[in-house]
This record gives structure tokens, sequence and C-alpha cells, in this order.
């Protein structure tokens, strides 16, 4: 018997704010928290900006033995799945440890420790590279500390497929609380990318905007990075009305795909199937989609590709529904990116409020969509997917449902 | 530097990245005739950075389809020619 499975806890730190209230507050003000990269050398890039999480203090959340274990990335992702443990006031039974699975996303891990270490042995000539290197950067790292703090010992690992990673995440841990295989989940994402080798990288792939991000519009240079962490508590509706949870929204489909394209070029049938796929899961309709919280990197390829594919799936009725991207305000996280859109389109569906895509400034034929332009637009709405595409092609969408 | 030793370097650039031979790519050809996609032109230019300690910047790039494309692009960096000032790496 298939359950129906709501979210009972979010938690988000992001470039918009260290919890979930404050991310809500800046995307429904349409407030972006882009700004000139602070953690780096900026002479040394020709990108200037970033999505930076400002004033954080990991003291101020672990102690000197963890932060020793714990790179920035995954204490992004312990950060955020605290935040929404507590938020949905988790009563751990050993019974309730052993059927909890976790599952998170991140597409680099430890990058910014493997950057330090390299800087020691290849510049600096020390040749003895930091014995904890290897748990701080594996990508598992952020799941395994949550499972270490909370005692869960059901079903835990983590998926790595670039900037899809959170969203398979969530969407493989959705179908473990629905078909039973786990009575509850802990799911999202947590990257980190500020460090300068991995942003030396991006800048390689010229597809980093010099000003700001711009999703959909016409001006669009590309996509600016962001940093940040964001996790949910999945479960039955029914454990959730029992034990009179608060429920943030229902989650209803899980849907993916692969282009078998190109390793960057994204496909627009890669990206059709996989939102084909997440209505079929969820049993809906084309025309039941209210919202879509778009992968919108601000790139040229992706935002026009996502339009093609949004028009081969919605048909008419994409004029119909409206689209945006967050990215414009919380940058691409990455790995992060599914778990932090999932939680801002949960919130838009609970508040009836869609944020907006910050930074427009004119329209382009090719992204001829709906797209929420710069102000937040009050709208009542019953379902919406957040869409995630990958570099190497993967693809992976949800659906969310607004709570009873 | 004259264009035409700047055309072979080039052609030189494109066939080793490539992986295609030197005679198959002329001063005329065009990324598409070569089968050179988004991916393969931001290696190229990459290799010309390289090979010329120049910076090459992400709205020039934008629009590099050619070889001719590439050599005027370089000759504007390293020449500072119309008007544009040589940016060094």
């Amino acid at each position: 018997m298939q359950r129906r499975v709501v979210v009972t806890g979010i938690g988000v730190i992001s470039a918009l704010g260290h919890n979930w209230c404050e991310f809500w507050r800046a995307l429904r003000e349409g407030r972006s928290g882009i700004c000139p990269m602070e953690s780096v050398d900026r002479a040394l890039l020709r990108f200037q900006n970033g999505a930076e999480v400002r004033g954080y203090d990991a003291s101020r959340h672990f102690d000197e033995k963890e932060i020793g274990l714990l790179d920035r990335f995954a204490q992004f992702g312990v950060v955020a799945a605290r935040e929404a443990i507590a938020a949905a006031q988790i009563e751990w039974t050993p019974e309730l440890r052993e059927e909890t699975a976790i599952v998170t996303g991140s597409c680099v891990g430890g990058q910014t420790t493997q950057d330090d270490g390299f800087i020691n042995l290849y510049r600096n000539n020390i040749p003895r590279v930091n014995p904890l290197t290897i748990p701080r950067t594996m990508e598992n790292a952020a799941a395994s500390r949550i499972s270490l703090e909370t005692g869960v010992v059901g079903p835990t690992y983590t998926v790595s497929t670039a900037c899809s990673s959170s969203n398979h995440a969530i969407g493989q841990a959705f179908w473990m609380v629905r078909s039973g295989a786990a009575r509850m989940a802990i799911a999202g994402g947590s990257e980190a990318v500020f460090s300068l080798g991995f942003l030396k990288a991006w800048e390689a792939m010229r597809v980093v905007a010099p000003d700001t991000c711009r999703p959909f519009s016409r001006d669009r240079r590309g996509l600016i990075l962001g940093e940040g962490g964001a996790m949910l508590v999945l479960e039955p509706l029914e454990s959730a009305q029992a034990r009179g949870a608060t429920v943030y929204g229902e989650m209803v489909g899980f849907g993916m795909s692969s282009d078998a394209f190109h390793i960057t070029q994204p496909s627009p049938d890669g990206a059709a199937r996989a939102m084909r796929a997440v209505l079929a899961d969820a049993g809906l309709q084309p025309e039941d989609i209210g919202y879509i919280n778009a992968h919108g990197t601000g790139t040229i390829a992706n935002d026009a590709t996502e339009t093609t594919a949004i028009r081969k799936v919605f048909d008419a009725h994409a004029d119909r529904l409206a689209v945006s991207s967050t990215k414009s305000m919380h940058g691409h996280t990455l790995g992060a990116a599914g778990a932090i859109e999932a939680i801002a389109t949960l919130l838009a569906l609970r508040d009836g409020v869609l944020p907006p895509t910050a930074n427009y400034t004119e329209p382009d034929p090719a992204c001829d969509l709906d797209v929420v332009a710069n102000v937040p637009r009050p709208c009542p709405i019953e379902f919406a997917l957040s869409n995630s595409f990958a570099f190497g092609g993967l693809n992976a969408v949800l659906a969310f449902r607004r709570a009873d | 530097m004259p264009d035409q030793e700047l055309t072979e370097r080039v052609r030189g650039i494109i066939a080793a990245t490539q992986h295609v031979p030197k005679e198959k790519i002329t001063a005329d050809s065009t990324f598409q005739e070569l089968g050179i996609d988004s991916l393969d032109g931001i290696n190229i230019l990459f290799a010309v950075e390289s090979e010329f300690n120049i910076n090459i910047p992400d709205d020039a790039a934008q629009n590099i389809k050619s070889v001719r494309d590439v050599v005027e692009g370089i000759a504007k960096l390293i020449d500072g020619r119309d008007g544009q000032a040589a940016v060094r790496a």
C-alpha cells in the first residue's frame, strides 16, 4: 500500500540567511543574496560575485573537535538537518531510529578541505596532508554526521549527480517512505563551493556571469555560484497526523531521466522525460500544475532548453502556469540546489506566494514563459514541480502539493 | 605577429586538441564544419590562452565560432588592435 508522504520539518542555511524563516522572508521579498565574493581573492578570478553564506560562525554550531572533522559543506548539511529535525519535533525511539533513512546529496563534497591540503602539498612543499582530509572530503560526510548525532541507523547514503544531487536524494527518500521501506526520512543536500581551485574550474567552463544571475532574461550572462544546505523531514501523513506534527506540505511525486545526449549541453527531451515521469509518478495531469520552480540557472543554454522542455510537456497549459528561478536570489548551490528549491516550492504552496525571478530585465523570445519577474506574486496553487537538470545529462524533478 | 603565422599556430592548436588532421582545418573553417561543439570550443580557447599567454574574456569567447574568429580574437588581445587594450595573463 502506498502511503501519502508529508514534509514535517524543514531547515535551510544559504546566502539568504541561516534558517528557513530568514530564507523565506528574503524570497518572498524578492531580495537577492548575490554579492562580491569575500572568501576568496577576487583579483584571481574573472567573475566577482557569488551567493555566500555571510556571517557564518562555525563555533556557534560545533565544538572545535567537530569543526576539525567537518568541512564547511558538511557543516551546512548538519546545521540544516538540526533545524529540520527540531521543527519536526521528532521523539526518537530505538525502533524509529532503525526505520529512519538519511539520504543526502552533494556534488563535490569537501572541496575547500581538498584545496587547502593541496596548497600545502604542491605550493608550500609541506609533504604531509591532514589525516582528517579523507573524512572531511567524502561526499557522505554530512549524512554520516547526521546519523551519528541522531542515532539513526537505518538506510543512510549520499547521491552525487552534480546539480541534481539533492533532488535525486529527496526523491529516493520519498519513495522509501511512500513504499513503507522507511518510517521516516531526513533528506536534502549541501555544498560549499568557494575555494579558489574549484572557482577557477568554473571560470574555465565560461558559464559564470560577470554580473549577476538573470534567469530567463534576454541579457542573462550565466549562473552565479552559491553555497548552503537544506534538509527535509519526510514521513507518512498518517503518522504525522497521529503525533500532531506541523505539516509544511505534501510530497506527491518523483521523476528522473538521463539525456544520453551530451556531457554538458542540456537536452529538452531529457528534461521533458523527467517532468513527464514525475507527473506519472504523482498521478497528475499537466493541467494540475500551477507553478514550476525552474532549474533556471541563468545560462543561455539552460533557460532556453528548459523553456522548450516545459512547452513540450505542458503544451498550451505552459502559458497558464507560473515559472520562476530562485537561483536569482540564493545562487546555484549545485548539490544543494534541489533541496533549497524544494523548500522554496513548499513554502510558496503553503503561503500562496510565488517567489520571483529576481534581476530580470527584458523578455527573451526563447524563454517565453510567465517567469514571475522581480516581484513576488500572491497566487494560491495546489500542485508545483521543482526541476533539477545536471551536467552529465541527469535530470530529477519533484512534485509537491499544498497541505490540506 | 602576421595573421598568417597566427593562423598556422591556431590550426595547429585545433588539430592537437580535436585530434583531427591539420590539413582539414583552413583559415575559413567554421567550428560547425569541423564538428566542434561548445565544450570543444572552450577547450580550444583554453589551449589558445595557454599558448599565447592571454586571457580571453567570456563575452568575446561567446562570439568565437570559426578559425578566423580565433585568429582575430588573439590578434586583438596581443596587439591591442581595434583600440582594445591587450589583456595579459
